[in-house]
């Protein structure tokens, strides 16, 4: 009998990604260094970004400015995105110091640097929606950059709409997928190795270099 | 050396609990970070509140509407159609290429139309009916030379303005003013397109028309030549991470450039690229193999193995 196409996705998965690799409960020894908390506290920071703009989100954009409950909310969700950069940033430099591309981890590097671009995306929609001083400044000056190389007549961030769906919807969602990717591709690829080990094609070209 | 990952040995790792020990500490930390720092919130520049402080630089920002010669009448796509108008990329006009999607005649936009949904008194009725019907160079002309004849008079001031040929440009300017004072002109902007309204562009544009903006931004250190691109009112960190973005324009070519604006974008673009393809690129992958940082990293592990 056959299983279908739902039985042959559910047993590629489970070949890929067995429970054991998805959620190890043991990492290699030489995972022992402070540069590796940086990427679980990355995603801690994402967790309050979201949840904060979740309940910014329920109330409204406007709630913020009138109510002091609402302004502290706001202020959670600005200091978590400014965490968030920060460990992510640190993340970034300790996984091109430690060349985490090597062993056909090319995609998870991929996807990080993408995520990065996106979240900076996000942000920058963050800020063109706070409906204050900052607002329009930041969008009456991005404008021009936007609309230099053509983007602008599309992404038109002086149309508050616009840039508030483009920062609720789009950019988390599209943030969520990599994010969601990036991570299961390490658990796929597992922790990259001390250099010199796990030699592939990559590394074995990057030696000629 | 050829070894593979499963020769290294293994040691206990609990996931779950460093995650959620790092989530409560994130959590600790934002909920600190918050209540003494809170976050910035400047009000926002009402067209009533420009008017109301600046009144000569808002007259001067409708008579340049009214000439054609403000930025937003000279602007180009996506916004109206200028000949020669917009940035490049080397040959590449991507920004007229792109299209004007976002129509806006500011005479007519801006004060013309708010004008004439207003009520309006014999006076101003006869102004807007001369108005349309001189022919538009002549009010391009009376315009402008209102303008011109605005900058020279002391402070600005429209009263104190010397006598010459300024057709209706006095008269719509002056109830322009009246409108905006009045809060009218801030609905008329933002509902010229129907009753619901998320879409600012107008108002916007002619807000950053005048100085009184610019005025305020700089003040607050947020021009683009005081790195203002990554800074946010008051002393708080802004956007950092946009710090080599802001950086091209503090430096020559870019800062000289008519194009600076294209050209920054294209260079970051690259430099985007080129960080997400640093795996393949021989040299640069290198990098972390050639700066030994790496065995900080891994340490204990290299120790280990001696």
């Amino acid at each position: 009998m056959s299983i279908g196409w739902t039985g042959r996705t559910r047993e590629a998965a489970i070949r890929a990604l067995p429970p054991g690799k998805l959620l190890p409960d043991e990492q290699p020894a030489y995972v022992a260094s402070w540069i590796y908390v940086f990427g679980v506290l990355t995603l801690s920071a994402l967790a309050i970004v979201l949840t904060s703009g979740t309940v910014l989100a329920l109330a409204g954009p406007a709630w913020w400015h009138t109510s002091a409950l609402g302004h502290f909310v706001n202020s959670l969700h600005l200091w978590s995105v400014e965490l968030f950069f920060f460990f992510m940033v640190i993340h970034l430099w300790g996984k091109f110091f430690m060349a985490a591309w090597r062993g056909r981890r090319a995609m998870t590097w991929i996807t990080g640097v993408v995520a990065f671009a996106t979240s900076i995306g996000t942000a920058f929609t963050g800020y063109l929606v706070q409906q204050n001083f900052d607002s329009q400044w930041i969008s009456t000056q991005a404008k021009d950059g936007l609309n230099s190389v053509g983007i602008g007549a599309f992404f038109n961030v002086l149309n508050f709409g616009q840039m508030l769906l483009w920062h609720v919807i789009l950019l988390p969602l599209v943030l969520g997928v990599l994010v969601v990717g990036h991570i299961l591709l390490v658990r796929l690829r597992g922790v990259v190795p001390p250099i010199p080990h796990t030699v592939d094609h990559t590394d074995a070209a990057e030696d000629k270099s | 050396m050829n070894t593979t990952e499963t020769a290294h040995q293994t040691r206990p790792y609990d996931l779950v609990k460093e995650f959620v020990i790092a989530l409560v500490a994130v959590a600790a930390l934002t909920v600190v970070l918050a209540a003494v720092f809170s976050s910035p919130d400047e009000k926002p520049i009402t067209l009533a509140s420009w008017a109301k402080a600046a009144p000569g630089d808002f007259i001067a920002t409708s008579a340049a509407e009214l000439a054609g010669t403000s930025t937003s009448a000279a602007y180009g796509a996506p916004y109206n159609h200028v000949p020669g108008a917009g940035q490049k990329l080397g040959p590449l006009p991507l920004q007229r290429w792109a299209g004007v999607r976002s129509p806006i005649d500011p005479a007519q936009d801006f004060v013309i139309g708010p004008l004439t949904a207003a009520p309006q008194d014999p006076a101003l009725a006869t102004a807007l009916a001369t108005y349309r019907a001189a022919a538009p160079d002549q009010r391009h002309k009376q315009a402008a030379s209102y303008a011109d004849a605005l900058s020279k008079a002391p402070a600005g001031d429209s009263a104190k303005v010397a006598p010459g040929d300024y057709g209706t440009t006095p008269v719509l300017t002056a109830r322009l003013l009246d409108l905006a004072r009045g809060g009218g002109l801030d609905g008329t902007l933002l509902t010229e397109g129907g009753f619901y309204s998320s879409d600012y562009t107008r108002p916007l544009l002619f807000l950053a028309d005048g100085t009184y903006l610019a005025d305020q931004a700089t003040a607050q250190h947020l021009t683009g030549n005081q790195w203002g691109m990554m800074n946010e009112t008051g002393n708080y960190p802004g956007q950092a991470w946009l710090w080599l973005y802001t950086f091209w324009y503090q430096v020559p070519p870019y800062k000289t450039s008519t194009n600076a604006d294209a050209l920054i974008w294209a260079t970051m673009a690259a430099l985007t690229v080129l960080l997400a393809a640093i795996p393949f690129i021989p040299g640069l992958r290198s990098i972390p193999r050639w700066s030994g940082i790496y065995r900080l990293i891994w340490r204990d592990h290299y120790r280990r193995q001696r």
